[in-house]
């Protein structure tokens, strides 16, 4: 089980090239976040600039800015390389944070009332 | 340290990772760290439609911590090697 350690790189380097890109950061909470790496640390912690949040709802999309941001490396789920061309996604629709929020509101009221109706039918155990 | 060199070993194969929010990733391992962090490159998603950001993605970093399982192919790892390996480090930990 001997693999040359040239081939590998460091613990610690797995980061640092993708320092000065810009990245897709996804969040345990399920949150997306946009922006360019500018520092990170072992715990994956991270500094990201010019980011925004990336709200996607059915055929919509909207970016809220964000700014300069630090990230708690334990929220981080992954982080991925997006060309600089094609950073808008395919078959979506840009639309003002706004309107965008108030699609995500819509869309959590609608998972809410699904929820609610599938503990009810689950409490009736109709299986 | 065993599943670190384990990981090694498999460096350039095609594997799909797992995560604990149910995304599976498909790509190349490009490296692993002490961490169990992985990196992947040429990545695809499976069932695109469900994750619309991830598909412009194709290199990514994966938090070892968020891994739930690494889907490997076929005969990539000699189970009676890891089995050895296993045995031998229990004894000296």
């Amino acid at each position: 089980m001997e693999a040359s350690l040239q081939e590998v790189p460091l613990p610690g380097t797995a980061l640092a090239e993708e320092l000065d890109q810009r990245l897709l950061i996804v969040l345990r909470d399920g949150r997306k976040v946009l922006g360019v790496l500018r520092s990170f640390d072992q715990f994956a912690n991270l500094v990201v600039e010019g980011s925004v949040e990336r709200i996607i709802v059915g055929e919509q999309y909207g970016d809220i800015p964000l700014g300069l941001q630090i990230i708690r490396g334990e929220n981080v789920v992954l982080l991925g390389r997006v060309d600089e061309g094609k950073d808008t996604p395919e078959g979506l629709t840009l639309v003002s944070p706004a309107v965008i929020k108030e699609a995500q509101r819509g869309e959590k009221e609608l998972n809410k009332l699904k929820s609610t109706i599938r503990a009810r039918m689950d409490f009736l155990d109709l299986e | 340290m065993l599943f670190f060199s384990l990981f090694k070993t498999l460096v350039g194969k095609e594997v799909t990772v797992e995560l604990k929010n149910d995304l599976c990733i498909s790509g190349a391992l490009h490296s692993v760290d002490q961490y169990l962090n992985i990196k992947l490159t040429n990545t695809r998603v499976h069932n695109e439609q469900k994750y619309p950001h991830m598909m412009s993605v194709r290199n990514c970093f994966i938090r070892g911590s968020v891994v739930r399982y690494v889907h490997l192919p076929p005969g990539a790892v000699d189970v009676e090697v890891l089995h050895d390996a296993t045995r031998r480090e229990s004894r000296g930990g």
